[in-house]
């Protein structure tokens, strides 16, 4: 008996929704669980952003005009500077418009996501088949854009900027610097790299998971699990995980591209 | 008629198949989905992890208390940490006093008690078959097992286990070059840690929804006892203090293992730089701290909800104060995630900042004080049953106020400063946080032992191991009160080398043999422990007289809980001693019509209500009935 039925029959309504034998929230456990894991996640992203908010503004920002921005450990970079290139288009400066891309894109999923959800809620398989497969194809290709911006990032610039930093050896080296890595990186501070790999790199390992849910989720529809089951609700459940790690995005975006 | 009969007789046999459901020994044992199988496992592993945590106190209060004493007998166990000269390696004195905090305050007082308690007794006193998901269930307890099993291995490699504090800061647990406790040590705990997360997240997860979604007809949450309420809210502060705990050990791996500085900056080891920049080791304190006082309550209320239970059963009293217990409950719960740069006063915080969280700090005496003064009011006048879990209740009370007492010295910023790095606080703490929750964790096995095990356990015994408890604590932990505010500092391998530390060193002796005697007394409840689990007394149903659901079960209750219907509740879980009642209690599933006599007027008039809904849904019962 893996689990109990939460469905009492005969439960007068003269108790009250809180008066027991019920389900108060309307939602069942597996929702319920589905909530508090994301609201316990919330917590895990917060304390990331936080550690963020807290080493970036242990560096001065960068005061000059943009456009003659050049990359120093002495501050902190500006994004716009430092996020403009697009494929197919190099050297051209396109500040934040590939990452704009990639978040129209992940939003676009959470969209066809609720229109999955709905098609669940009238038992329609074949809607639901549909845009469940929708919400897969973005949750891949922005998993598939992200590695696109993070080898851009790793590899760098044309020019490449002048650093002075310790090395791996000890040594203090002052040197021109291409990409980026997690000891040294030609945009800003050791810790705009550090920062940016380890965040956006929690988030796109949340995509990945939800991804492969997502997966999951459209075969056993496609296949008519769901069906026989009677119910779409996990498809619902996975949906809450999807939105959640859309929301996050939205904010690792602000933290990271826009502030 | 033929049909209904054969209908109804198909469905007996298909609970009958339910309940008595054969399981094989793995299924029954180890991969078992039932929470009260579930709660034991977690209560015995519990108990092993304590042994283990207790005997690492046992072994460095011999180093403080005798530090002239030769330890070669102890090479058996210990091997090349006792060296040539029969001393102890220091670096591993560091490392058991790093694990004697991690393994009591993760292992054995939170998943050993809210594992136990909340696993047995939720599904149990809200009236449900088990928690809302029993394979999510099991999972949290085999990832509890696998942290634990990663632990020990830790303790006996060749580096060491972690020995930068239960804290394990950085820069100091970060660097490898630092001590050998930070390394594969280290990774080890970390790894361990991780674990230990995803269990607590699981478990707490599944408690919430259970609670919320699972209680049976008429458990509203103004009918539930404290027990569940204590554990409720343990689960929601556990729910969003771990993952930030999470996060900091994630930050922790990465400057471990990957060469980020996100805690590290400008450090020199042995005259050669690091190239780490940028990172702040305050910001670990931080995130730590932000786990770490919730952590407190953690350990602590589910222990308070347990003593709840028990002090209103054996004083034959109804609790008094309910509903000022659940918002002195809630307001802990809420103040705990606004307090923790208590613990930093000493790490360069600003001082004004200082001040808010000092102010915030002593707001929590109130609820805790309201707490307190329930229970002594809840005893007074009461017909006191002095069981081995009444007398263990009451002891939680006394080091309840007597470590809250120094709560309120060191929550002030001042003092605190002086104090912060001595013994002072590692009295403070063992007596508030370490031993009351201790003995709420040994209350609760001793009162709900017939329950999981249906035996009693021998009072004697129990009796005797209170009192060499209850005594032994207060002699090893009160004079460390002296012995700090004289200035010892605290984690020293050796204090010896200081002139004004000399004159104590007959009280750290004594702390030491005090040590030994309240550790050896615990030999006393195994004993008792495993010798009833197979020979005590039987127990009957209801053997303390109590009002809750889990008594209304079979003497031992199967997968499932209930073998009929599951009982419905129609009064508050407190009615002891009512005036006008024949016996001294009125369980939970006693109608108020059904009570005239002892009925308050507010409950008189709530007969009409509960008449009216009682005939409703034997109505439907009927027409369901009829249907099938």
């Amino acid at each position: 008996m893996a689990t109990v039925s939460t469905s009492v029959p005969g439960v007068s309504s003269k108790r009250g929704v809180w008066g027991g034998g019920n389900e108060p929230l309307k939602a069942s456990y597996g929702k319920l669980m589905m909530w508090f894991f994301l609201l316990s996640d919330i917590f895990t992203f917060a304390a990331f952003l936080v550690a963020y908010v807290a080493i970036r503004v242990s560096f001065p920002a960068y005061a000059g005009p943009d456009d003659v921005f050049v990359g120093s450990n002495e501050y902190w970079p500006v994004p716009e500077m430092v996020f403009d290139a697009f494929p197919f288009f190099h050297g051209v400066h396109l500040p934040l418009v590939f990452v704009g891309l990639m978040t129209f894109i992940l939003i676009a999923s959470s969209v066809t996501m609720v229109l999955a959800v709905e098609a669940g809620h009238r038992n329609d398989r074949e809607d639901v088949v549909k845009w469940m497969l929708w919400t897969l194809l973005g949750g891949i290709t922005f998993l598939a854009c992200q590695a696109w911006e993070w080898s851009h990032f790793i590899h760098g610039s044309d020019g490449g900027s002048m650093i002075t930093y310790v090395n791996n050896m000890g040594k203090v080296v002052t040197d021109t610097v291409f990409g980026a890595n997690l000891v040294v990186n030609e945009y800003g501070p050791a810790a705009f790299a550090q920062l940016f790999f380890f965040i956006t790199g929690f988030h796109g390992f949340h995509v990945t998971i939800g991804v492969v849910l997502l997966f999951l989720a459209f075969y056993q529809a496609a296949v008519g699990v769901y069906e026989r089951r009677g119910h779409y609700e996990m498809v619902e459940k996975i949906g809450l995980y999807w939105h959640f790690v859309d929301l996050v995005w939205v904010f690792v975006f602000t933290f990271f591209y826009l502030i | 008629m033929a049909t209904l009969a054969q209908s109804t007789a198909s469905h007996d046999a298909h609970d009958h198949d339910h309940e008595h459901h054969e399981e094989g020994f793995i299924s029954k044992y180890i991969f078992s989905y039932d929470h009260k199988m579930i709660g034991k496992q977690f209560l015995i592993t519990g108990i092993f992890w304590a042994i283990i945590g207790g005997l690492l106190s046992v072994i460095f209060r011999l180093q403080l208390g005798f530090p002239d004493l030769e330890l070669h007998f102890l090479k058996p166990l210990l091997g090349g940490w006792i060296d040539e000269s029969g001393k102890l390696d220091p670096e591993f004195y560091l490392a058991l006093v790093t694990m004697h905090g991690t393994i009591m305050v993760f292992f054995v007082l939170t998943a050993g008690l809210s594992g136990t308690f909340s696993n047995f007794l939720i599904p149990l006193q809200i009236g449900a078959r088990d928690m809302a998901s029993g394979f999510m269930n099991m999972l949290s307890y085999w990832l509890f097992f696998v942290a634990g099993a990663i632990m020990f291995v830790s303790l006996f490699i060749e580096t060491g286990p972690a020995a930068g504090g239960w804290v394990v800061y950085p820069p100091l647990s970060a660097l490898e070059q630092a001590i050998p406790g930070s390394g594969l040590g280290m990774t080890l705990w970390l790894i361990s840690m991780t674990f230990f997360i995803a269990s607590s997240l699981l478990g707490g997860i599944n408690y919430i929804s259970t609670v919320i979604n699972l209680r049976t007809k008429g458990m509203s949450f103004s009918r539930l006892p404290l027990t569940i309420w204590a554990f409720f809210l343990t689960a929601i502060i556990g729910l969003l203090s771990f993952p930030v705990l999470f996060a900091a050990a994630l930050l922790l791996v990465f400057d471990r293992s990957f060469g980020t500085s996100f805690y590290l900056s400008d450090i020199y080891i042995a005259g050669e730089a690091l190239p780490n920049t940028g990172g702040s080791p305050v910001l670990y304190q931080h995130l730590f701290w932000f786990l770490g006082h919730p952590e407190v309550y953690i350990v602590l209320l589910p222990a308070l909800g347990i003593t709840s239970e028990i002090i209103a059963t054996n004083s034959r009293k109804p609790i008094f104060g309910y509903k000022a217990m659940i918002i002195s409950m809630l307001g802990i719960t809420i103040l705990s995630f606004v307090v923790w740069a208590h613990h930093m006063f000493v790490s360069g915080l600003n001082p004004f900042l200082g001040s808010i969280f000092m102010f915030l700090t002593l707001i929590i005496a109130i609820p805790s004080a309201v707490k307190v003064f329930n229970y002594l009011t809840t005893l007074w006048r009461g017909n006191l049953i002095f069981t081995p879990g009444m007398l263990f209740s009451i002891g939680l009370v006394s080091f309840f106020i007597s470590g809250g007492l120094t709560g309120i010295f060191l929550g002030n910023s001042a003092i605190d400063i002086q104090l912060h790095d001595t013994y002072f606080v590692v009295a403070h703490f063992h007596l508030v946080m370490g031993s009351a929750s201790f003995f709420g964790l040994v209350a609760g096995v001793y009162h709900w032992f017939p329950k999981m095990f249906g035996r009693m356990m021998d009072n004697r015994l129990g009796y005797i191991h209170f009192w060499l408890t209850f005594v032994g604590v207060y002699l090893v932990f009160f004079p460390m009160h002296y012995i700090g505010i004289a200035g010892f500092p605290r984690r020293y391998y050796s204090w010896t080398g200081f002139e004004f530390s000399n004159m104590y060193e007959d009280l750290n002796m004594f702390v030491s043999a005090a040590a030994i005697v309240t550790f050896a007394a615990q030999f006393i409840f195994l004993f008792n422990f495993f010798y009833s689990m197979y020979r005590g007394r039987k127990a009957n149903q209801n053997p303390w007289r109590s009002t809750t659901l889990e008594w209304t079960t079979p003497v031992l209750p199967g997968h499932g809980n209930w073998p009929g219907e599951i009982p419905t509740v129609y009064r508050w879980p407190y009615d002891y001693s009512k005036p006008g009642a024949k016996e001294d209690f009125i369980m939970q599933t006693v109608p108020l019509s059904a009570t005239p006599e002892s009925n308050l007027p507010h409950e008189q008039e709530l007969v009409k209500l509960e008449k009216e809904i009682m005939a409703e849904e034997q109505e439907v019962l009927v027409a369901n009935e009829a249907k099938s």
